[in-house]
């Protein structure tokens, strides 16, 4: 089974758009992961019927009993994250759970609830199983909850025999971006050529080479910026990444997503005959 | 005012939206924060000059091995696993630690102080009439809300302030949210704009911030994001419609109300619907 990751560094660029096609064109070999869980959108493009769904809980909460609390404010002189409000309650959005002041109040006033941190979700589609998950409002994206579904994902790939494991990557460099593309065999950075596309491109691919995954670079909308086109395929160069894949601007893309149907299936011209190209050369 | 300008998803026009705005408003003295530390775009777009950058750290634990006697506490205490005792050592996984202080606080022997870590920098400066503030993570840095809060905290506090807020909903946005008394929610008329929306109107319930939606590219798409804005009571402010010029001057990073004064127009007119909006959720 081959491990593959899509990964952007920035929104925006089309990245989910080519894995949902990706999808289609592997036919049922793969199954797909969506590391995205701030913002999941893989299912919406590959009409998702959820078949499992699961809590998932990792971080804690305080809370004070108000009987036994004496008002010495001890927590309140402690707490970092100004979680204490006035009268002695707890800012569910502000408490990190480090649990500082339940160790320290005199009273024993206050006790470390379960805080449930999201959910997650297994799926069928029409081109093979989603494992997608959804993280709790203001919740700490610690990359956790994309190790669950990444491992269930594997789980699932390996018993079905399947030769792709194919991870959408949330933006951005943290650490849920890191938990998607540790031990990949390889990943395709989706980039655009504008000022922001370049810039975090290079962010992504350091990441990617500092985790040793090989990379390739698909240009999309290619032809909004030939200039900066063509500093992204010298900036490549000089680093030695092969760019796999360039493709035109097109609103195919945004008419695929409203029909909610990958672009593959729904137009068969030049579009979808160059993200054939790039997936052909990306799993090989 | 302190207007944050925020998005479910990446690549909706975030950054393009509060970089012209607070260019087209500029003889207000406003100032522009960027509080995406993760991936800072804002400044590709202004060159500002720098006038100061200042590191910033979190405390974490340094142990003194004289009085440890490797009791194993600090570890127990610790909610973020960021502690291991091994037989003649205290090993700290710094990238866990959320420097809440509990180690320290309650070691027996009093054997660990803070020392601050460095986790990115924070720059100032100017652009234009602007002031520009922003923060960049170190890559591999997993713990983005103190930086972000340190951003907040350069800004003067009696001006016009937007900010430009991470993608997502989770803790980074919570913290560049806190304190602003508006939300300008960037989105696109499709079904991912519609589900990310959906998202972020979510978070600003949670958060208790009054909000408005701005539909980029709004005629490339359907009427759904519209019809949930009506369903939901939520003001629908703005919307810009797709053009090629907007497009090919954010390639190259050139704000658009600096070379097309007709966009100038355009973005005080969604500045004053905005303030406008404001009043309107205050009074309530
Ligand atoms: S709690 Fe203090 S004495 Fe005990 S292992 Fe930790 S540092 Fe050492
Ligand atoms: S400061 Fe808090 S998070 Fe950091 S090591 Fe100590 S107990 Fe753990």
């Amino acid at each position: 089974m081959k491990k593959l990751a899509i990964v952007s560094g920035k929104g925006g660029t089309g990245k989910t758009s080519l894995i949902g096609s990706f999808a289609a064109l592997a036919g049922g070999s793969a199954v797909l992961v969506d590391g995205d869980v701030d913002a999941a959108n893989l299912s919406l493009i590959t009409g998702a019927k959820i078949v499992e769904s699961n809590d998932f809980y990792v971080s804690k909460v305080a809370a004070i009993d108000q009987e036994s609390c004496n008002a010495c404010n001890l927590c309140l002189e402690l707490c970092r994250f100004d979680a204490i409000k006035t009268g002695y309650s707890i800012d569910l959005i502000a408490c990190e759970g480090c649990a500082l002041c339940c160790y320290a109040c005199p009273q024993g006033a206050i006790k470390m609830d379960d805080k449930l941190s999201g959910q997650w979700f297994v799926s069928e589609t029409a081109y093979g199983t989603l494992v997608h998950a959804r993280l709790g409002i203001a919740e700490e994206n610690s990359g956790k909850l994309v190790t669950v579904i990444r491992n269930k994902g594997e789980e699932l790939a390996l018993a079905g025999g399947k030769d792709y494991l194919l991870i959408d990557g949330p933006p951005g460099i943290g650490c849920p971006v890191i938990a998607s593309l540790s031990g990949m065999d390889r990943a395709l950075v989706v980039t655009e050529p504008t000022v922001s596309g370049v810039h975090d491109l290079k962010r992504i691919i350091e990441v990617c080479l500092h985790f040793k995954v090989p990379v390739g670079v698909c240009i999309n909308r290619c032809d909004l910026d030939e200039d900066k086109t063509s500093d992204i395929d010298s900036y490549c160069q000089e680093e030695n990444i092969p760019v796999i894949g360039k493709i035109p601007y097109n609103q195919s893309f945004v008419h695929a997503m409203l029909s909610k149907m990958p672009l593959v299936k729904y137009d068969h011209g030049l579009i979808s005959s160059l993200i054939e190209e790039v997936w052909d050369n990306f799993r090989s | 005012m302190k207007l944050l300008i925020a998005s479910g998803k990446g690549g909706t026009g975030k950054t393009t939206v509060a970089v012209n705005l607070a260019l087209a408003m500029a003889e207000k003295k406003i100032q522009l924060l960027d509080c995406d530390v993760e991936e800072p775009n804002a400044h590709l777009f202004l060159n500002p000059e720098y006038s100061s950058e200042v590191e910033i750290g979190i405390p974490v634990p340094s142990v003194d091995y004289s009085k440890c006697n490797f009791c194993g506490r600090c570890a127990e205490v610790c909610m973020f696993n960021a502690l291991a005792v091994l037989k003649d050592q205290v090993m700290v996984l710094r990238e866990l630690c959320h420097g809440c202080g509990s180690c320290a606080y309650l070691c027996p022997q009093k054997a660990i102080h803070e020392i601050e870590c460095p986790i990115g920098q924070v720059e100032a400066g100017k652009a234009y009439q602007l002031d520009f503030i922003h923060g960049r993570l170190n890559p591999g840095e997993a713990m983005s809300p103190p930086l972000i809060n340190a951003v907040k905290k350069a800004a003067a506090v009696d001006r016009i302030t937007i900010i430009d807020a991470p993608p997502g909903t989770s803790c980074p946005v919570v913290s560049a949210a806190a304190g602003c008394d508006y939300c300008l929610l960037v989105t696109e008329p499709t079904p991912f704009g519609l589900n990310d929306l959906d998202l972020a109107y979510q978070m600003v319930l949670k958060l208790g911030t009054p909000a408005g939606v701005l539909i980029n590219r709004c005629d490339i798409g359907d009427c759904a994001v519209e019809d949930y804005c009506n369903n939901n009571g939520l003001p629908l402010l703005y919307k810009i419609p797709w053009d090629m010029d907007l497009a090919r001057l954010y390639a190259r990073g050139e704000p658009v109300v600096l070379h097309i004064p007709v966009w100038k127009d355009r973005f005080r007119e969604i500045f004053f619907h905005i303030q406008a909006a404001r009043k309107v959720a205050m009074r309530r």
